[in-house]
């Protein structure tokens, strides 16, 4: 196979790995809001460790990120 | 327009060279010193008149002091104040060097995979050295999951070597992924202005990417402050597994 074209079709499959980051931050912001609208007074409180976990499960996404611009514009 | 470009380091002094290779104060070395500048100068100036009623700058300072503290005070306990002054420097130095790197034309410190590497594997070698000084071979029971039956332990304790083995480069690789991956983002959505405003009848659509990449820079502010605050508390959590170690 073309070099060139390998190199393509592995970014593309890397950023396959962000769906999971996707189906993680929609888990994670869901879970809050059924849990804030059952207890709203409680939400207050949970935002630090929302944000928490939402960059922590962002940063996952960005790692598959990262290889697909690593392998589009460094390797 | 190559959108690794922004990431180039670039001599500015040359000071010789170390074994053949060329050593020298850089571009990355001169923001550095500029963010420890203006991390000095925000906090020195801020806190130098002591006022009973803090002034606006001195507010400033004092929130950012209670969150660190709060921060460390809750994943630590309170033995973990001994490592403030730790965690409050890395807090404000990642801070200040995502802030400054998110001014057009700046470098990016904490882009670099070394410099973070560097931060991680500082404090991960100050959780091994203070937990061996502070619980001996205590610190090994780190590893040893208790209430566990002891076949289960075959697996459970590689697992948790691996675990911790993995968390200089797990701190490290977020902070930096992050860095790198948001500024590309950033060029890469500009590039599209330029593209489809010289791109003929398309030029009307020239505008989408444009308000894109103005959402873009606002995520990208929040993600600089919000891997400041991961980094620190990050810390703090490992930091509580040399002081309480065991499960």
């Amino acid at each position: 196979m073309d070099p060139i074209a390998a190199k393509y079709i592995g970014a593309g499959l890397a950023c396959l790995g962000m769906a999971g980051a996707g189906i993680g931050l929609g888990n994670l912001f869901g879970q809050f809001l059924s849990g804030a609208l059952r207890n709203p007074s409680a939400a207050e409180g949970q935002r630090g460790t929302l944000l928490l976990g939402f960059a922590l499960t962002e940063a996952l996404g960005i790692f598959s990120l990262l290889i697909a611009l690593l392998l589009l514009f460094a390797v | 327009m190559d959108p690794i470009h922004q990431f180039q380091i670039n001599t500015l002094i040359p000071l010789g060279s170390i074994g053949g290779h060329p050593f020298g104060f850089t571009n990355s070395a001169l923001f550095m010193f500029v963010a420890v500048g203006l991390a000095a100068l925000l906090m020195i100036g801020a806190t130098g008149s002591r006022a009973v009623v803090p002034g606006r700058w001195q507010s400033v300072a004092e929130g950012i002091y209670e969150f660190v503290a709060g921060t460390v005070r809750s994943s630590a306990g309170s033995e973990g104040m001994r490592f403030f002054p730790l965690v409050f420097s890395l807090f404000i130095f990642v801070l200040i060097a995502n802030l400054l790197g998110m001014i057009p034309g700046f470098f990016t410190v904490t882009s670099h995979i070394v410099v973070t590497f560097a931060m991680a594997a500082l404090v991960i070698g100050t959780v091994i050295a203070y937990g061996f000084y502070k619980n001996g071979m205590h610190f090994l029971n780190l590893f040893v999951p208790s209430g566990v039956h002891p076949i289960m332990l075959v697996i459970l304790v590689p697992i948790e070597i691996i675990s911790f083995v993995s968390r200089p480069i797990s701190l490290s690789v977020r902070l930096f992924a992050n860095m790198l991956a948001g500024h590309i983002a950033l060029k890469i959505f500009a590039s599209f202005v330029v593209a489809l405003a010289g791109a003929g009848i398309f030029a009307v659509l020239s505008p989408l990417p444009l308000i894109l990449t103005v959402a873009l820079v606002a995520l990208e502010f929040l993600v600089a402050v919000l891997q400041a605050y991961v980094f620190a508390t990050l810390t703090c959590i490992y930091l509580n597994d040399a002081l309480h170690p065991g499960h």
